[in-house]
């Protein structure tokens, strides 16, 4: 029975923001100008979904590798570190 | 914090703490900022360690209670096609004796937790919760200190040792190292899963305490640039995948729904079977090898570890080259302080150190390898499909002779993959590795 992103996601402990620390800079450039749009793929935490007409950024479950920095082709993603102490909290590691 | 530093660490992984632990066996005040609510919080992993490099920093590291998973007693490679494969392991007694810990498994979420605690005692302040933010600057652009996310957040020092690894916007947004690029790095993904102690020495056939390291190469992952490991730890197995980063993108294949089809891989589900899942974490590999390296210090400041992009991937040696970089580091900047000289010409002994050890005569061998894999997909696709073909006739039992089997086996192979790219894959590939 093969495991879903969702509950592999649920193992892991973390310690959420308030505030995202990924953004979208332009979401008009993510449907008229990226086809492909890789970030849908390469996110190993799918944060990034399709919405209709946007990607959302679900951030509470990001696992911090930062492909989706330097993956997406139009440099499109703003990324910061979680503030000190948040996000992932890697029990093993 | 307004006080200041001889030295301020980013990063309190294995190069930040190993140079925070002889710099303060030296008497340097020294302070290290760790993002993560304690250090390894954000690290991974495949998982092994090597004891020599240790040793040089912490000798009596088994005394101190080193969280060991398991000694390393046997290396395996694995070359898989989509449900069979080649196994290949060397085993030697001498790893559980004499030469015992020359590889052991570690949690890191742990073992960086008990390293931190080591150059704690010894003198280093060690500040979990903390991220850097940015760099400090004279009107020169010498490197001052750190700017971190906190309030009245500066912390100035004399050296600024970057250590905060692969993952780096600090790198990014002050130019100490340009951002890599999608194929410079492989993605990985890996998940720890529990399973009693006693089964896991039944299934890989060692006695209590010893362990075994499995690389897995071939097509398990969709004929993407890849490698997967499986390593036993004391109660548990991390089971990893990685990829190039910029093959996740023009494959349009997910890293977690990879990682689920390799668990299924008939050579690997028996060893995890009735395991519960842990974890799930993901991180960076460097794949640029030797020509990926930035300018390793300036004015103010060094570079260590995976920051630094020292990594060798053949090897799986990525920890210890962050342990003894790290280390070089540290002695860098205790000669240079006794000279009160920190400007680039004053820490260039770091340089000279990194090129004379191991490190860069490794990474310098085999500058061509990353290149070598990316290029070649046929070693992740077609070459394993057909190499297990082979073994497959070869093993078969049905009343053909041999000698016809070989017909069978070299028309296959003629036809999935012509003899002048074979011939060139080897000879690229033995460039690439001698």
């Amino acid at each position: 029975m093969s495991m879903k992103i969702e509950d592999k996601l649920f193992l892991d402990r973390f310690k959420v923001a308030d505030e995202s620390h990924l953004r979208i800079i332009d979401g008009e450039k993510c449907m008229a100008e990226c086809p492909d749009q890789p970030c849908l793929y390469l996110c190993p935490a799918n944060v990034y979904r399709r919405e209709g007409d946007r990607i959302s950024v679900n951030y509470e479950g990001c696992l911090e590798c930062g492909s989706c920095r330097i993956g997406c082709p139009h440099l499109n993603v703003e990324w910061r570190f979680p503030r000190g102490g948040f996000g992932i909290s890697h029990k093993f590691g | 914090m307004k006080e200041a530093f001889d030295v301020a660490i980013v990063g309190a992984g294995p190069a930040g703490i190993s140079a925070a632990c002889v710099l303060a066996d030296a008497g340097i005040k020294t302070i290290v900022l760790e993002r993560g609510e304690y250090p390894g919080a954000k690290n991974v992993s495949g998982g092994v360690l090597y004891g020599h490099d240790l040793a040089r920093i912490i000798p009596d590291y088994v005394e101190r209670n080193c969280p060991i998973e398991r000694n390393i007693v046997e290396s395996r490679i694995w070359y898989l096609s989509r449900d069979a494969g080649y196994s290949l392991g060397y085993r030697d007694s001498i790893f559980a004796t004499d030469r015992k810990h020359n590889a052991f498994t570690v949690s890191r979420a742990k073992f960086d937790r008990w390293y931190a605690e080591q150059a704690r005692q010894k003198g280093a302040l060690v500040v979990p919760g903390t991220v850097v933010v940015d760099l400090l600057r004279s009107e020169r652009g010498d490197v001052t200190g750190v700017l971190t996310g906190r309030e009245d957040g500066e912390v100035r020092a004399k050296v600024t040792l970057l250590a905060d690894g692969i993952n780096s916007p600090l790198a990014a947004l002050t130019g100490f190292r340009s951002e890599p690029k999608p194929e410079e790095v492989a993605l990985a993904v890996k998940e720890v899963i529990e399973l009693p102690a006693e089964v896991i020495e039944q299934r890989f056939g060692v006695s209590s305490g010893d362990g075994v390291t499995t690389e897995v190469l071939g097509a398990i992952a969709g004929g993407m640039d890849s490698v997967g490991i499986i390593y036993t730890n004391r109660s548990s197995i991390s089971l990893g995948l990685g990829a190039n980063l910029a093959d996740f993108a023009d494959y349009k294949l997910k890293p977690y729904e990879l990682l689920e089809a390799f668990k299924e891989h008939p050579m690997v589900a028996p060893l995890i079977a009735d395991g519960r899942p842990l974890e799930y974490v993901a991180h960076w590999l460097t794949e640029g090898g030797y020509d990926a390296i930035p300018e390793l210090y300036g004015d103010g400041y060094l570079i260590a570890g995976d920051s630094a992009m020292l990594f060798n991937g053949l090897h799986r040696e990525g920890n210890n080259l962050a342990m003894a970089s790290g280390k070089m580091a540290a002695e860098t900047i205790i000669e240079a302080l006794s000279r009160n000289d920190v400007s680039r010409t004053g820490l260039a002994g770091y340089g000279k150190k990194l090129a004379d050890s191991y490190i860069l005569k490794d990474l310098k061998k085999y500058r061509k390898l990353g290149g070598f894999f990316y290029h070649h997909k046929e070693l992740f696709d077609q070459l394993p499909r057909l190499a297990t073909s082979a073994g497959r006739e070869m093993i078969t039992v049905n009343g053909v002779s041999k000698k016809e089997k070989q017909k069978i086996i070299s028309r296959n192979f003629r036809r999935g993959m012509p003899v002048l790219k074979l011939l060139r894959l080897l000879w690229q590939g033995w460039r690439a590795v001698k």
